[in-house]
């Protein structure tokens, strides 16, 4: 294995050479087209990362059966990050030097995504980052297909007010989607003529609420809304039911489910909680349930499919259609394609390509958790990331590279 | 004795400098980068628990605090080479402070390792908890669980377009790596660490001779504390972002099974066990047959059980063992390993 | 009133957790003078035993109380035998080998239960105070420590075990040289220990979301309240676990959560520098 200094700078520079080469060479087929994937399957965070795993290889094995992409094949190099910050700037340069990929999936915690994010836009290659995330991240070289708070919340909370009263208790994780949600959930709340009654941020490791539950009784609002984040802060859900408050105060939560924890909890604990995502389980559309058949005829059940491993399914299907359109994997080429605003029809409905902010615009589904499932009660088609398109316009200014604070 | 000092310093360069140079041939670069760091990271505690005697539940604390000192210090002078010293020299204030606190209070092993885990877990909320906009440092917002991106990387002082980054990155951090080494060997020789030896094998054989203890233990733990914040400098610049993992429990955790497997009492196994099992733990990542946390854990278990000294040491006595009648070159290097054991 | 009533109950619960989740550490450190960092896993596989066990369809007490400890308890026999009894004496290399158990459980749970968050809900209803609805189960907890107390208090004073056991934690030689065989009696501390720390996890299993990574949550904690109680086991059981609990949610309710956990290991750390030794070096010397 001679893999020196000298070799690594001639294949990069044989790479971006390739990538400036007339389409028709490259599509002669020399070898797979190659997608890279970093994900956390192990450790910590692998709830989230096991199922997008599955997801992924089901949308690359589909479009293999289908033929492949510009008559290549698909294929998947993929690294386990074990919940592990280090491993991700490791893997993504792997990806980018050694492998040589055409296109990188992955990153689950915000922190991970920033960790790759430089390195896959120095090196060129096009990054598609699946998740629900706090927003506000603008760069050309990234795609971001998960929901931002301002899609949530703007459909949330009008539906739970009304539902409830005027008078709301936010209790958030504390970490920046924490922050950002509860700023949303206070402009929207205020918008809708409400008044915030009182603001916790919990840190992620906090499993005992007791003296939280105690401080919103004391405050007694009208609604509580609960954008808490992990295995942790499921706690919560279970205290807040056994202390007797669900029946007395109605909850709605951004990311309650997100992760699949209404099956953990049961129907006494979860009934009720009102929530507004991307994707539902019991979305009754025929692209679901086909969707579902197909993950049943890979895995066995359907037990793992979530909110990010929808959207991580629908992010692959999405780059896809945009080499198919470009007629080519040159990665400028496929951004064009992307921002002339393409659309797939995904599990979840219509996921939209936003060129301004290289978000998504897609149907957020207002639900709530009946039975350990979610029940779709009403669907707003296709909304906008506002939040993000407040600060961003890659459009206007192409080489934008920060990920912004938006100012609500 | 002294006649030989100058020998090992040569023998340490000579093997470092080719080991410099060869390593590029088997992995690239990037990777070598981190393995150095943490290496660097694993000679920090080695130091002060194989060498002093001081078991520190935290080393991981002061790792994270080079590292967020240099992220905050360089969003905020925009250059590599203040934040970079700032970076060795607030873990070493932060650790003689600590350290005072622990050794002229007299706690003992487990007290001390409560303590040094308390401080480590207190770092770690806090900066967990730093999300809102109200925790900023001049220009730098703290991130919470986030964690800061975007910094300026290292760069050639006083030239703060110039990155050193990729090749020229990893010879960097190897060579401060050697210099860490020879400066960990010369310490080692001169009389502070004898004395530090002595505290390790009696320490009120050291206090009744006159000796001032607990100052020595500080003075210790300090500059164990700066090669921490050291590797922790680096390894922000490295990664180009830093988090709360790395003030947690399991990244000091690693410190130790690192020092436990390459071997205490010398300066080469610590180096070796970070960088082996650093290495495994990204090997090990491109399969999913196993859980990794498992494997990392039977590692240590079998480790404590079947060869609680390491592979170093054990290396070296099976080395004695089989050519211990070697020519005099030979013994001559087998008796440096062996005072290297015993200290 | 209502409030004060509330916050009462909030800080014996928080004292009740800190007993419960420290007792089984407590015993094996204060018998055998062996830190076992898997104590936190120990209490993740007593939360997942309970569980399984209610999936079969047994009654949740049953599982909680009986099942769960049991099952722990013989898990820690094995790991006893296997891997603590070559490292009696060695402080530092059992608490490295059981750090590195405490892993390989996190792995092992990992491979059988999957990393997504399991539960079951609390078997007891919440009730009204005043304008205040109080988590019912707390109450519970408050009562399973107080009995775990006093059976620990019952065994040791009143029975032979209990005698044995005491002489065996002054003096090992003696005891050994009374014909009393250490091997044994560590084995069965051993087992004792984890079968509280299974108990533990089983009866805190229905509060919280179960992930094979929830026992790191725990060990921090219960090493502290252990190590700050010092020699005398059940008087520094209660007088750290008091001091920590109270302290904690003092500031829990002045200002938040994280205060409140910071404001634990402050004191720890205050603590241990007055009181080197523990706090039952100082008071309570010779007791229990």
């Amino acid at each position: 294995m001679s893999l020196n200094r000298r070799n690594l700078l001639k294949s990069t520079a044989a790479l971006s050479a390739a990538a400036m080469m007339p389409k028709v060479l490259m599509a002669d087929g020399h070898g797979p087209i190659k997608l890279g994937s970093v994900l956390d399957t192990s450790g910590g965070f692998d709830a989230y990362g096991r199922p997008m795993d599955m997801a992924m290889r089901l949308a690359v094995e589909e479009i293999n059966t289908g033929g492949g992409l510009l008559g290549r094949e698909v294929e998947v190099v993929a690294y386990d990050t074990q919940s592990d910050m280090a491993l991700y700037t490791q893997y993504a340069q792997r990806l980018t030097r050694q492998d040589q990929v055409d296109v990188v999936h992955g990153g689950i915690l915000s922190a991970s995504r920033e960790a790759i994010r430089q390195t896959l836009r120095r090196s060129e290659t096009l990054y598609f980052y699946n998740v629900l995330y706090e927003g506000g991240v603008c760069d050309r070289n990234i795609f971001i297909n998960g929901v931002t708070p301002a899609q949530q919340v703007e459909a949330l909370v009008p539906h739970a007010m009304a539902n409830s009263g005027p008078r709301v208790y936010v209790i958030a994780a504390d970490y920046n989607y924490g922050h950002n949600t509860a700023g949303w959930i206070r402009h929207y709340v205020e918008a809708n003529g409400g008044e915030i009654v009182g603001i916790d941020f919990l840190p992620l490791d906090v499993n005992d609420f007791g003296s939280t539950i105690a401080s919103i009784q004391t405050a007694s609002p009208d609604l509580v809304i609960a954008p808490l984040v992990g295995g942790a802060h499921l706690s919560f859900f279970r205290q807040w039911a056994a202390s007797g408050m669900k029946d007395r105060i109605p909850l709605a939560s951004t990311t309650m489910g997100v992760g699949n924890e209404h099956k953990v909890l049961t129907p006494e604990e979860g009934d009720g909680i009102m929530v507004a995502y991307n994707y539902s389980q019991e979305l009754d559309t025929p692209n679901n349930t086909s969707f579902k058949e197909r993950w049943t005829a890979a895995y066995g059940n359907t037990d793992d499919i979530h909110e990010i491993a929808v959207s991580n399914y629908q992010g692959v299907v999405t780059w896809a259609e945009a080499v198919r359109q470009a007629g080519s994997i040159d990665r400028m080429a496929i951004i064009e394609a992307l921002e002339t605003g393409l659309s797939i029809e995904g599990p979840a409905g219509t996921v939209t390509v936003d060129p301004q902010t290289h978000h998504a615009i897609l149907d957020v589904h207002l639900m709530e958790i009946r039975d350990q499932g979610m029940q779709v009660i009403e669907t707003l088609p296709q909304r906008q990331p506002v939040d993000v398109q407040a600060v961003c316009d890659l459009g206007a200014n192409p080489d934008d590279n920060t990920q912004y604070e938006i100012e609500i | 004795m002294q006649g030989s000092a100058g020998k090992d310093y040569l023998t340490i360069i000579v093997f470092g400098a080719a080991l410099i140079w060869l390593l590029p041939m088997v992995e690239n670069t990037y990777t070598l980068t981190i393995l150095i760091i943490y290496g660097m990271l694993g000679l920090s505690l080695g130091l002060i628990w194989g060498f002093g005697g001081i078991l520190c539940f935290g080393q991981g604390a002061f790792f994270g605090l080079g590292a967020y000192t240099y992220a905050i210090a360089a969003i905020n002078f925009g250059e590599s080479t203040v934040p970079m010293l700032l970076a060795v020299i607030i873990p070493a204030i932060f650790a003689a402070i600590l350290g005072a606190m622990m050794f002229y209070g007299r706690l003992t092993e487990v007290y001390l390792g409560v303590i040094t885990l308390v401080v480590t877990l207190i770092l770690f909320k806090f900066i967990n908890s730093t999300a809102g906009p109200q925790y900023v440092i001049g220009d730098a917002r703290l991130g919470g669980y986030n964690g800061i991106p975007g910094f300026q990387t290292l760069n050639v002082p006083g030239d703060p377009g110039a990155y050193l980054w990729g090749d020229s990155y990893y010879y960097v951090c190897a060579v401060a790596l050697l210099l860490v080494y020879l400066l960990v060997t010369w310490l080692l020789r001169s009389s502070f660490g004898r004395i530090a030896l002595g505290i390790r094998e009696n320490e009120t054989r050291i206090s009744l001779m006159g000796y001032d203890v607990a100052a020595r233990k500080t003075v210790l733990f300090a500059i164990g504390a700066a090669i921490a914040g050291l590797a922790g400098a680096l390894f922000a610049s490295w990664g180009e972002i830093v988090t709360p993992t790395l003030f947690s429990m399991a990244q000091s955790a690693e410190i130790i099974i690192w020092c436990i497997v390459g071997g205490l009492g010398t300066r080469f196994g610590p180096i070796l066990g970070a960088a082996g099992l650093a290495y495994m733990k990204f090997l090990l990542g491109q399969q999913s047959l196993v859980d990794n946390t498992l494997i990392t854990g039977l590692i240590l278990v079998l480790f404590v059980l079947f060869l609680p000294k390491g592979i170093v040491p054990a290396l070296a006595r099976f080395y004695r063992a089989v050519l211990g009648n070697g020519s005099p070159g030979k013994r001559k290097n087998t008796h440096r390993i062996r005072r290297a054991t015993n200290g | 009133m209502d409030l004060s009533f509330v916050i009462l109950v909030e800080m014996l619960y928080a004292v009740a957790t800190l007993v419960l989740i420290s007792a089984g550490l407590a015993v094996v450190f204060g018998m055998m003078k062996v830190i076992n960092l898997a104590h936190g896993e120990f209490m993740m596989m007593g939360g997942y035993a309970t569980i399984t066990a209610v999936n079969f369809g047994v009654n949740i007490f049953v599982a909680m109380l009986i099942i769960a400890p049991i099952a722990v308890g013989l898990i820690g026999l094995l790991v006893e035998r296997l891997v603590i009894r070559h490292l009696y004496g060695r402080l530092i290399d059992t608490m490295l080998a059981t750090w590195g158990l405490s892993l390989l459980f996190v792995g092992l749970a990992t491979m059988i239960f999957g990393n997504t968050t399991t539960g079951i809900s609390t078997p007891i209803p919440g009730f009204t105070v005043g304008n205040y609805q109080v988590n019912g189960y707390n109450f519970f907890i408050i009562v399973i420590s107080i009995m775990l107390i006093a059976g620990m208090l019952a065994v040791l004073k009143g029975t032979r075990a209990g005698l044995i056991a005491r002489g065996t934690m002054q003096r090992s030689d003696m005891a050994s040289a009374l014909g009393y065989s250490p091997d044994r009696i560590y084995m069965a501390t051993f087992f004792c220990g984890s079968a509280l720390s299974g108990l533990a996890g089983a009866v805190l299993a229905p509060l919280v979301g179960l992930v094979p990574t929830s026992g790191v949550a725990y060990i921090a904690k219960a090493f502290i309240t252990v190590v700050a109680g010092g020699p005398a086991l059940i008087a520094g059981l209660i007088s750290s676990a008091a001091s920590f609990g109270i302290i904690n949610q003092v500031f829990a309710f002045a200002v938040s959560p994280v205060i409140g956990d910071v404001a634990l290991f402050v004191t720890a750390i205050v603590l241990l520098r007055l009181m080197p030794q523990g706090i039952t070096s100082r008071f309570f010397k010779g007791k229990l």
